[in-house]
């Protein structure tokens, strides 16, 4: 049906002695919101930064469109359309929120050094289209009257909201969310949940690790669950509900 | 990019002509001298703090390229090379126009190279060496940083210091006047005083253009966000070594082109310019100018060079600059014009200076 966008195979990462990522293989179709859940040490945000190039892993591949792209550094996989936000909010603090979000628009211009210092009308165009750009952005999350606000100065809630918005700004195919809810309460988490499958809609295939299982259950077409770096279910958000190895691992044995 | 951006550079040629206009109605023309020099000092403030203040990473070595700079361009303009004058490649410079035939003070006829010549060998050397130490040491963070660069500008004055050809102790002298277009020379002597006063500031703002604009740029939003944060700039798709090291090399080559000028200007060059003092001095000036404020490093490049030429601080010169330094990273890291009370100034006057 539809096509996989990003798959993991057997990816291994460890840490001295802790096994963070063990044997992880999963797929993500194109145009699916596919959730990644799990108890806290399971290795989840180990995972995006896997896919996402921080770190490399030990053994394995991370598939996307088809062609490998493990072990690329960063900027590499956000130059091919994988785009990510942090479990902390890594917004630049005091540059402004517009600024922020047109570091967004990187890695679609291109003015150099040289055209840079020399001011190069050609750049004059690009530097226009990326401000109304991260504008448009601004405007359609809500954050227009923020826009020349220092980024450190805004709520918690909003910078986050900001971070997702310099991530759109990259036009990514592959959006990580690394636990977007985190620290929203519950109309802010409904408003994501919105947002999320607003963005899924305009063509964006969303990973999400989450604790928050009313966003996960709600939008999710699949769930991938892990624990202790180990994959150990993986299935339709209403299946995993059911799923007693995954309940076992949330509550416990008396549970399962 | 908005013009506004232009306007201080603006504001500063006028303030240059007046100062000019004031002091030779005071027939105090000769202070200019130090104005000339102090202004060639800018221009490694000025590249150093596009690498400490934008791009965030600290360099306690950076006198080590204004002097790789000057004694390249010193050398290649002093060295005799009339007893190879009949070898095949000596001849060959000959016939291109690489040399020059000239004599020095004592009368004695020197066949070298051409200031330009020397230029384009300095900036090509200067960002050579930048380029190798760089991409050893950019990785570095903090004061590893530091101290990789601190270790470099110790090399480079041992050597300065160590090498026969480079004079030693004494350093390079004779070296002839660097005559740029026409009648246009850099050249020390009375005579040249009040054009060479202009020509050390036009230098200067058009380093401060190309700074400017480099700053308001794509490349200089980048290189905020690598200082900002820098992970979050990376996982953005900049390639934040290579943005570093660019940089690097720039305020390298910015540095040597003071340490060029600086050296026809004088006549020779020392040492002295390559020592961990001078560096300290670099630092401390964008420091107390404003880690990513240029004018702000401009201005007190300018004021504390001319202070510290006139005598002002007498022996207590590099107790200064090190107080200074130490002042500054205890009381106001983001340098004196972030102050609030004049950040709401000047943020009135410019409602977002970047963007």
């Amino acid at each position: 049906m539809n096509s996989v966008l990003l798959s993991t195979r057997n990816l291994h990462r460890s840490f001295g002695g802790v096994h963070a990522v063990k044997d992880v293989s999963f797929l993500v179709p194109a145009g699916a919101i596919k959730a990644v859940i799990g108890p806290n040490g399971a290795g989840k945000t180990t995972l995006f930064n896997l896919i996402a190039g921080t770190l490399t892993p030990h053994q394995g591949q991370v598939i996307f469109r088809d062609k490998p792209i493990t072990g690329r550094k960063p900027h590499t996989v956000a130059a091919l359309g994988i785009a990510r936000t942090f479990q902390t909010t890594k917004l630049f603090p005091h540059m402004t929120v517009l600024e922020n979000v047109m570091m967004g628009r990187h890695t679609r211009t291109r003015s150099g050094f040289l055209a840079g210092m020399l001011n190069a009308p050609w750049t004059w165009r690009e530097h226009r289209q990326t401000e109304t750009k991260a504008r448009a952005i601004l405007d359609e999350l809500g954050l227009a009257a923020h826009t020349n606000e220092t980024a450190c100065n805004l709520p918690f809630g909003r910078q986050r909201l900001v971070e997702f918005a310099r991530a759109l700004a990259t036009e990514p195919s592959l959006l990580l969310l690394d636990e977007p809810a985190a620290g929203l309460n519950i109309y802010e988490t409904q408003e994501l949940s919105q947002l999320i499958l607003k963005i899924r809609d305009t063509g964006v295939t969303c990973l999400v690790v989450e604790h928050d299982m009313s966003l996960v259950m709600n939008i999710s077409d699949e769930v991938v669950v892990l624990d202790q770096g180990q994959k150990i279910a993986e299935g339709p958000p209403a299946a995993i509900q059911r799923n007693p190895e995954v309940i076992r691992v949330y509550l416990g044995n008396d549970h399962a | 990019m908005r013009l506004r951006i232009y306007y201080p550079v603006l504001a500063t040629a006028a303030l240059i002509v007046a100062l000019h206009l004031v002091l030779a109605s005071a027939d105090a023309t000769y202070y200019m001298t130090q104005v000339t020099m102090s202004a060639y000092y800018a221009l490694v403030v000025i590249g150093l703090c596009l690498l400490m203040g934008y791009a965030g990473q600290a360099s306690l070595g950076h006198a080590g390229f204004f002097a790789i700079g000057g004694y390249t361009s010193a050398v290649l303009t002093t060295f005799n090379l009339t007893p190879y004058s009949k070898t095949p490649l000596i001849a060959q410079c000959q016939s291109l126009g690489l040399t020059m035939q000239w004599k020095d003070l004592y009368g004695a006829e020197i066949l070298s190279f051409t200031p330009w010549v020397a230029f384009g060998a300095a900036l090509l050397l200067t960002g050579l060496i930048a380029l190798v130490i760089g991409a050893s040491v950019i990785r570095l963070k903090g004061h590893y940083l530091a101290m990789a660069t601190l270790g470099f500008g110790l090399i480079v004055y041992r050597i300065a210091l160590g090498t026969p050809v480079l004079g030693r102790a004494d350093g390079v002298s004779n070296v002839p006047p660097f005559h740029l277009l026409g009648s246009l020379q850099v050249n020390g002597r009375a005579p040249f005083r009040v054009q060479n006063y202009y020509i050390a500031w036009i230098v200067v703002l058009i380093a401060m253009v190309l700074a400017l604009n480099l700053v308001h740029s794509r490349v200089g939003r980048a290189l905020r966000s690598i200082h900002e944060n820098e992970e979050a700039a990376h996982s953005l798709g900049v390639n934040t070594y290579r943005y570093k090291l660019a940089v690097f090399i720039l305020s390298a080559i910015f540095a040597a082109i003071g340490g060029v000028l600086l050296t026809h200007y004088n006549g020779s060059i020392g040492p002295s310019e390559a020592t961990v003092m001078k560096s300290v001095r670099y630092v401390a000036i964008v420091a107390v100018g404003g880690m990513a404020n240029l004018w702000g490093a401009m201005v007190m490049g300018i004021l504390l060079n001319f202070l510290s030429l006139r005598g002002v601080f007498g022996s207590y010169d590099d107790t200064v600059f090190g107080g200074i330094l130490i002042v500054m990273m205890l009381f106001a890291p983001q340098g004196l014009l972030r102050v609030p009370r004049l950040r709401a100034l000047t943020a009135r006057l410019s409602r977002r200076s970047h963007a």
